[in-house]
């Protein structure tokens, strides 16, 4: 993973990048790009290596192949990334020092806002229900300033309400210059483009 | 720095809110002195010879099933791979979970061990000493313990491959600190002994970090 | 530096590898041989016996080969971990994989002899004063351990990584355990008979030269073969391995260069 420099208005690429597990090829891409105000939405069958394409690209998971980018990554898996003994602020401050911004709790406070979760900051996490804990990892989404976002099912455990959201934050995102690879059993009727892993081809749907 | 300071009011908060992953190991240790002051028919005489000895294993086993744990949760709801992300502050995070990891066994055996000391029937003059040996000892074993936690994060047992893996590596620990004490109760200051001791502290806390890491991206990729 | 180079980028692939190393095997066996069955006649029958031990000295043709090559394993399992790590050599996993029960078994024969050369000597089979005696014992649980934590880790790619950062970490250590033990043996002073500590003239310690040799050529043999009988079964579903099950390996070669 490095900062190199990649073609100007690419945030990421990945070119040619090859992921095996157990002696088994599990992905194969000949070429992968983000740039600024893309949604592509990743698509493919149980076991086709949605999950482990995101992972190799987010760096959790060794693959061949160069993984160039531009812009900070923001990554949210299967786990959500947030400890169930603290409180969905504490959490969220945590991410803060990681990502080494100043922890500010009114920053904090207005991403929870935006996903709903204002009134429940102060709650223990292993106190949030699934739905609400999906909540609490879209609002890292929010509070950092990454403009790459790789998302594993973002939709999962959420309900109406919180997949509209989903797909509002990924457009605000994409307006901002920002870019995202979201993974989905659904279609997710705002991406740009499709990559399907099922047939590894890539598909433009008009951009 | 922030990381650092971050990472360790994470910490901290999260062992005092599993208060009892912080106590059973301790509780455990208590038990065990218990077990060989029976064991040994109560002799003051003979639990003060071996009292090193004992004092010094039942302390690495205790740090065995502290351990344990050390990232487990973090492991399971995300977070590890969350802190991973974040390439360069992964060392300064990991500086900051090994304290913690030490504050809460390590630091808290050594302000107990006058206590251990005297139910072993060291003699008062030596307490001190004792409690240096191990302020001066108990830091390597959680830091060389943490690289082994890390390894046996994603593995499909811990507890005793943990123990397997950790342990050799610790045996030095396990001599300089056992004949430390022993010099002590022969009246002679255990200087070279602290020394090592010292000298493996810092040493594996300056290593650690990066083993540790190495560790952890591993057992993310299972 | 170009053929450096080359090899470089052909350890790359475990293909030239088994190929390029067949021949290696067979020399190697065959030189371990010659030189095991030298050595150790040479040493157990013509050598002239200790003025102290006797004959039961003997078993120093044994044990110190064997130790000194338990000691290499572990060193070069270190140097395999770093290779891996760094470059994500293949190679060096399977190196990883196939040396670690060789070491193990070296380190329990190293442990074995030594006990039997204990008892005439001592008069009981184990002593805690000696310091090579307690150094081998801790590293057959550092080899225990390498062993248990492949074992235990299901993905095979993680399970390599995973022992090279504990190979790592050993190798660091082994010179601290060295250390520490013979320091303590030292403060429980007992025994003055070691098996170090054995003046040899030129026709005692010459039998032991050949079969240290004799050793490290043993253990490229075992390894050598260890790793391309695990090449062959990683790279099963691969064309070169049927080529070659159907004895067609010259093809297989042929074909390779032309890359």
């Amino acid at each position: 993973m490095s900062f190199k420099s990649i073609p100007a208005g690419l945030l990421l690429r990945a070119a040619p990048i090859t992921c095996v597990r157990e002696r088994r090829t599990i992905v194969a891409l000949d070429e992968l790009a983000l740039a600024a105000g893309d949604l592509v939405e990743l698509r493919g069958a149980n076991g086709s290596g949605k999950t482990t394409l995101l992972r190799a690209l987010a760096g959790l998971f060794p693959c061949e192949g160069a993984v160039d980018r531009s812009a900070k990554l923001a990554f949210v898996g299967h786990r959500n990334g947030n400890s169930g003994l603290l409180t969905a602020l504490e959490n969220l401050r945590w991410h803060q020092s990681l990502s080494g911004e100043p922890e500010d709790t009114g920053q904090a406070l207005d991403a929870l806002d935006r996903v709903g979760l204002l009134r429940s900051a102060n709650k223990p996490v292993h106190h949030l229900s699934q739905g609400q804990q999906r909540r609490l990892a879209l609002a890292r989404l929010v509070l950092c300033d990454a403009r790459v976002w790789l998302l594993d099912e973002p939709h999962a455990a959420l309900d109406a309400a919180g997949q509209m959201l989903m797909d509002e934050l990924l457009v605000a995102h994409a307006g901002e210059g920002g870019a995202a690879l979201v993974s989905s059993h659904a279609p997710l009727g705002i991406a740009t483009r499709v990559i399907d892993l099922s047939t590894a081809a890539v598909s433009g749907v008009a951009a | 720095m922030s990381v650092f300071t971050g990472q360790l009011g994470r910490e901290l908060r999260l062992a005092a809110r599993s208060r009892s992953d912080v106590l059973n190991p301790l509780v455990f240790l208590l038990l065990a002195i218990t077990l060989f002051a029976l064991a040994l028919d109560g002799k003051p005489e003979v639990l003060r010879e071996h009292a090193a000895g004992i004092l010094w294993v039942l302390v690495l086993l205790t740090n065995m099933l502290a351990l344990d744990g050390m990232f487990r949760r973090d492991f399971d709801d995300g977070s590890l791979e969350q802190l991973l992300l974040a390439v360069d502050a992964v060392p300064f995070a990991m500086l900051a979970k090994l304290l913690v990891q030490w504050l809460v066994t390590g630091l808290i055996i050594v302000l107990l061990s006058p206590l251990l000391g005297m139910v072993l029937n060291l003699p008062a003059a030596v307490l001190g000493t004792l409690a240096l040996v191990l302020l001066a000892g108990t830091p390597a074993v959680s830091f060389i313990g943490a690289i082994g936690a890390a390894l046996t994060t994603g593995a499909r047992r811990g507890g005793a491959l943990l123990a397997l893996l950790v342990l050799p590596l610790l045996i030095p620990v396990l001599i300089f600190g056992v004949s430390a004490i022993n010099r002590a109760l022969a009246d002679e200051p255990p200087r070279a002994e602290l020394y090592w001791l010292g000298a493996l502290s810092v040493t594996s806390l300056m290593l650690s970090p990066f083993a540790t890491q190495a560790g952890l991206k591993i057992a993310l990729e299972q | 530096m170009g053929i450096l180079k080359t090899l470089w980028h052909r350890l790359g692939s475990p293909r030239w590898f088994f190929h390029m190393m067949a021949p290696w095997q067979t020399w190697l066996g065959g030189l371990a041989l010659l030189l095991l069955l030298t050595g150790s006649f040479w040493g157990l029958v013509y050598a002239p016996q200790d003025y102290q031990q006797s004959h039961s000295f003997r078993i120093i043709y044994v044990h110190v080969p064997t130790v000194i090559v338990a000691q290499s394993v572990y060193m070069a399992l270190g140097v395999s971990g770093f290779v891996l790590l760094v470059w994500r050599m293949k190679l060096a996993d399977v190196a990883l994989k196939a040396m670690v029960p060789f070491g193990m078994a070296m380190t329990a024969l190293g442990l074995f002899t030594g006990a039997v050369w204990g008892r005439p000597t001592w008069g009981t089979w184990w002593e805690w004063t000696d310091a090579r005696l307690i150094s081998t014992l801790i590293l057959l649980f550092l080899y225990f351990g390498l062993y248990a934590l492949r074992e235990s880790i299901a993905s095979a790619e993680a399970a390599g990584r995973a022992c090279a950062v504990l190979a790592i970490v050993g190798l660091v250590n082994i010179p601290i355990i060295k250390y520490s033990v013979e320091w303590w043996t030292t403060l429980h002073q007992g025994e003055t008979l070691s098996m170090t500590g054995i003046k040899m003239p030129a026709e005692m310690y010459i039998p032991l030269l050949i079969n240290i040799l004799g050793m490290y050529c043993l253990f490229g043999y075992v390894v050598i073969a260890r790793m391309r009988n695990e090449i062959l079964r990683r790279e099963r579903e691969t064309n070169w391995v049927a080529a070659w099950l159907r004895g067609d390996g010259r093809t297989g070669m042929e074909s390779m260069s032309e890359h």
